[in-house]
């Protein structure tokens, strides 16, 4: 019965899909009031159904019903009831299903914030999400449907969920990352939608704003959490690893990125436009071409999808569609769009244009290193690798400019900027830049190591740029504080992205130039001292979990011989899927993580231990933790709340807006 | 099938993950000894560069494959003998082909690597430097369409 | 600028877009794990290994060439093996074809001489590689997989998976008959 409820609610949603993705372009088409107000209903319908259809599967991982084929691959008897909840979505059918209720909640969203825009513009807004649902929805009606019975052989126990990722940070992963992909949807809708209209104006890109925000603060959230769960779950302490799978999300998010500034500059001085929605169309397209990536086995596997390509021919045509039609629209709206704006080369104009120079350009050096194994093999030039030591290395070359543009970029004035007058800060930020970056070392480290010396320049540099910028502001201003405050949340989500950004590079330089990883071989009694700490290896003690057992080896941690805490490194052993996994011990604080990982027996009650010092690598994580809560400050700026007055604007705004005629 | 197991376990929950990584699932029951902790510094990123050619997307370092012990047990051969981080490279790669090394080569095939994102460098750069010089040379005001339009936005988000 | 030429510069993301599109649907339907041997055109490598039966004996570089010839790497612990080797045996019986066995990384000893008992020994040679020596030097990453090797000792083909009717008629047969026929000219 659940599956049967779920597998008809899903092809429900899929109708409502089809008609919100006509019905209001027609009422467009016609200037039909009633058709275009059609959309908000069809939305909230295709997103309710969508809903059950996800709880009917929850239900059927609740309750163990192995008689569908994806409950019984998935889940098993001894999976305790919180893991079986996000067992959902631990598989392909049951992810694409959540991708999708994300992709409704999405639209419903919209249609719930979009009462303030103009009927024609929602319409068509909506339209383009319920065109996005269709494709989706379809493909999982014919190739992944997660309701599928095992009808009549049903197992009296499922095979379990992968252990790999029966773990906290897998419950907040996924459902993170996919808000963040799908959120892309709706800044490519509303591009879509203005291409449509043939307007390309500042209030298209004051309404898409904080949708992009919102999706790019998801986004980034959604790769931390993975990263940070890569590093303690894999047990080799590694936190990027450049692999196809990853890149995939990374290239979505560097284009966002780049989305955000760019809205900056067609919001606040009218300009870009098309560059801006050309950036919105690619945010979107990379989603969906990673989602190709992953899920057809193009690149990575042999194992699971590519002796059957039905589901990867199934995607690419609806991307190819989808993107092709974006594309040749944009074209032929876009090149009609002429600019008339005026700023000279020392300005924030060309400063925020550099900044998406630089991340487009990384973003093509991601794609090229992810596709071009690809394209080798299939020109019959054989095979290649592309990986870590190619990609840490031209990232590295391109962080400086970035960073160092980066760090005035705010300092500088729109239009035009005699760069006289920045001199004096700039000669104050190389000077804190420098000092800091030869100190900080020294304090920690016997050695100086030049690339993290050239990161902490670089940190140091945006960071005080960043002070310098707040002085900047209320300057003039006799109570600096209550004024700091007042200059809006969008400012101080600004700054916070920036400040968050410096704080990644400090983790990313540091720990890649100080790290320290040895292997030993100890058994219990044995004690490892690595500089000023030292790991005895206390008892080794068996455990049992619901569906597993495991070696748990107790160390205690000792500085300078004070204690300074307790981990406890496991080997567990998964019975059901026969997986060994390991879970790592972590003794943290902001300064440095000490991580202590079990190998394998050597026999003779020896392990080999991994034990691996790893200074201000929280850093990286807790500077994409302050990115994003920049976003969200940015996205909640009061000019975005569209019910409230804004006192003032009118005159800035059109002040600063200057002409560009739109086709 | 054992060769497959653990690869195809990974590769499992990477593809289905849409989110992650290779990986490792243990390191294998086999350990190295060094004299010296630059050795086991060069070990480690040695066997990180070095790509396991048995499972697609692991480095040796996190690969459970007996192929991948015996490259590593090599690796560690060869730096206890003193060879050089390019000679070990080079010796993978006369068996393994440069799929082995996680850095490609530079050569016609691959050069796209470095000129393709230098190509849109150059290409952004000269875009800007061309905007900026032919913008005409007056104080442009908004057009007559879009400054009504600001208005009406405006308007319409005031009268909350 | 001239309105076309603009659109042109407009439709660059398109071209782009399909030419990556390409790729993308012929790499979906070719197999990602495939490798291509460094080896091929080279020399089959020096080594030292003992024979498969008699622990004593020992053979080098110098049992291969001499004439066209197959080097087969196999395992009892490899299923695809025990389904090749049907085919193997087929082949030396009926087209008379040298094939150098080498056992690779294998349990033991005994459980390889007893599947060669068991099953047929289709080689004319067996090596005994315990630790992968011989594989590693040849880039071998599993098993089977198969060498054909020319009269001057150089690697012309690898064939990585079984071998079995389809293969050998439409891969590996026709490289290792051509070699034949470069022999007689």
């Amino acid at each position: 019965m659940i599956s049967e409820i779920g597998h008809l609610t899903l092809a429900i949603a899929f109708a409502f899909s089809l008609l919100l993705a006509i019905v209001p372009l027609i009422g467009v088409h016609r200037g039909h009031g009633g058709q275009m107000s059609l959309a908000r209903p069809l939305t909230y319908g295709m997103f309710g159904f969508t809903l059950i259809s996800y709880i009917a599967l929850t239900w059927g991982f609740l309750v163990g019903d192995f008689s569908i084929a994806y409950v019984a691959n998935n889940s098993s008897t001894l999976l305790p009831w919180y893991y079986r909840i996000t067992a959902v979505w631990s598989s392909h059918e049951g992810s694409f299903l959540l991708w999708m209720l994300v992709q409704a909640a999405w639209a419903a969203a919209l249609a719930v914030f979009s009462q303030r825009l103009p009927l024609t513009f929602a319409a068509r807004v909506l339209a383009v999400m319920g065109m996005i649902g269709v494709g989706f929805y379809l493909f999982m009606l014919m190739t992944s449907n997660p309701f599928d019975r095992t009808l009549p052989l049903i197992p009296v126990d499922g095979a379990d969920m992968n252990p790999l990722l029966q773990d906290p940070g897998m419950i907040i992963h996924p459902p993170l990352l996919y808000f963040g992909y799908v959120g892309l949807s709706v800044a490519f809708a509303f591009a879509i939608a203005a291409l449509m209209g043939g307007r390309l104006d500042s209030a298209w890109a004051r309404w898409s704003r904080p949708w992009t925000l919102a999706a790019w603060v998801f986004l980034t959230l959604g790769i931390m959490v993975g990263s940070w769960w890569a590093y303690y779950e894999l047990g080799w302490g590694g936190w990027w690893f450049w692999d196809p799978v990853e890149n995939a999300s990374f290239m979505p998010w560097l284009i966002a990125t780049a989305l955000i500034h760019s809205l900056a500059v067609t919001e606040k001085r009218g300009t870009f436009k098309s560059w801006t929605v050309l950036l919105a169309i690619a945010g979107f397209s990379l989603s969906l071409l990673g989602t190709f990536l992953v899920r057809s086995g193009v690149l990575v596997s042999v194992h699971a999808f590519a002796s059957d390509p039905t589901r990867g021919l199934f995607l690419l045509s609806f991307l190819g569609v989808l993107i092709t039609c974006s594309l040749l629209l944009y074209a032929l709206r876009a090149s009609k769009v002429v600019s008339h704006t005026r700023y000279d080369l020392m300005s924030r104009e060309v400063m925020l244009l550099g900044n998406n120079i630089l991340l487009v350009t990384a973003t093509v050096v991601v794609l090229i290193g992810t596709l071009l194994p690809l394209v080798h093999q299939e020109l019959g030039l054989g095979s290649i690798s592309v990986g870590e030591p190619f990609f840490d290395m031209v990232f590295m070359w391109l962080t400086i400019p970035f960073a160092l543009m980066l760090g005035i970029a705010p300092l500088v004035r729109w239009r035009r900027q005699k760069i006289g007058e920045l001199k004096v800060p700039m000669l104050q930020m190389l000077g804190v830049a420098v000092i800091l970056a030869f100190v900080l070392p020294l304090i920690f480290a016997e050695v100086v190591s030049g690339l993290a010396v050239l990161g902490l320049i670089l940190a140091f540099w945006v960071l005080w740029g960043t002070v310098e910028e707040l002085r900047m502001r209320v300057a003039q201003r006799e109570h600096k504080l209550p004024a700091m405050v007042k200059l809006g949340r969008s400012h101080w989500g600004m700054v916070l992205g920036h400040v968050g950004f410096a704080v990644m590079i400090i983790g990313v330089a540091l720990v890649q130039n100080y790290e320290v990883e040895r292997t030993v071989r100890m058994a219990p009694g044995d004690t490892f001292t690595e500089g000023k700490y030292s790991f005895e290896f206390k008892t080794l003690e068996d455990r049992i979990g619901p569906n597993w057992v495991s070696d748990a080896a107790v160390f205690e941690i000792t500085r300078d011989n004070r204690r300074i805490g307790e981990v406890v490194s496991e080997k567990r052993f998964y019975t059901i899927q026969r997986q060994i996994m390991t879970q790592t011990g972590l003794q943290v604080n902001p300064w440095r993580d000490l991580y202590v990982a079990m190998g394998e027996e050597l026999g003779d009650g020896s392990w080999a231990v991994r034990i691996h010092i790893k200074p201000f690598v929280r850093w990286i994580w807790m500077g994409a933790i302050i990115m994003a809560f920049g976003g969200i400050l940015s996205a909640s700026d009061k000019r975005y709340r569209l019910k409230k007055k804004r006192p003032k604007v009118t005159g800035n705004v059109t002040g600063n807006v200057t002409g560009e005629g739109s086709a | 099938m054992r060769y497959f197991m653990l690869c195809a376990y990974a590769l499992a929950a990477a593809l289905l993950w849409g989110a992650l990584s290779p990986l490792a699932a243990s390191p294998a029951a086999e350990f190295y000894e060094f004299e010296t902790a630059e050795q086991e510094r060069k070990f480690n990123q040695l066997t990180r560069e070095l790509r396991c050619p048995k499972c697609q997307n692991q480095s040796i370092a996190d690969s459970d494959a007996p192929l991948a012990m015996d490259m590593r047990q090599r690796v560690y051969q060869m730096i206890m003998e003193g060879q050089s981080q390019a000679e070990i490279i080079d010796f993978m790669k006369v068996r393994y082909g440069d799929f082995v090394h996680y850095r490609p080569p530079v050569n016609a095939s691959t050069i796209v690597l470095w000129v393709g994102p230098a190509l849109v460098i150059v290409l952004g750069v000269i875009v800007v430097l061309v905007q900026v010089r032919t913008q005409k040379d007056e104080e442009s005001e908004l057009s007559e369409e879009e400054a009504a339009r600001l208005a009406e936005v405006l308007n319409s988000d005031r009268k909350e | 600028m001239n309105p076309k030429l603009r659109l042109l510069a407009f439709l660059t993301p398109l071209f782009l877009f399909l030419g990556m599109g390409v790729f993308l649907f012929t790499g979906l339907f070719s197999d990602p794990t495939r490798l291509d041997s460094a080896l091929v055109g080279r020399h089959v490598p020096n080594f030292e290994l003992p024979d498969l039966y008699s622990p004593d004996r020992s053979h080098n570089q110098s049992i291969v060439g001499g004439k066209p010839m197959l080097l087969n790497v196999w395992a009892t612990w490899c299923p695809t093996c025990y389904a090749e080797h049907t085919f193997l045996n087929k082949l030396r019986a009926e087209e008379n074809v040298y094939i150098i066995g080498l056992n690779y990384k294998d349990d033991s000893r005994a459980a390889a001489v007893n599947w060669l008992q068991d099953l047929g020994d289709p080689y004319e040679i067996n090596l005994f590689d315990q630790t992968g020596l011989l594989a590693l030097d040849l880039g071998v990453y599993g098993a089977p997989e198969t060498f054909v090797i020319d009269a001057e000792g150089i690697i012309r083909y690898r064939h990585v998976g079984d071998l079995n009717e389809r293969v050998w008629r439409d891969e590996v047969g026709p490289v290792y008959y051509s070699l034949y026929e470069q022999g007689e000219r």
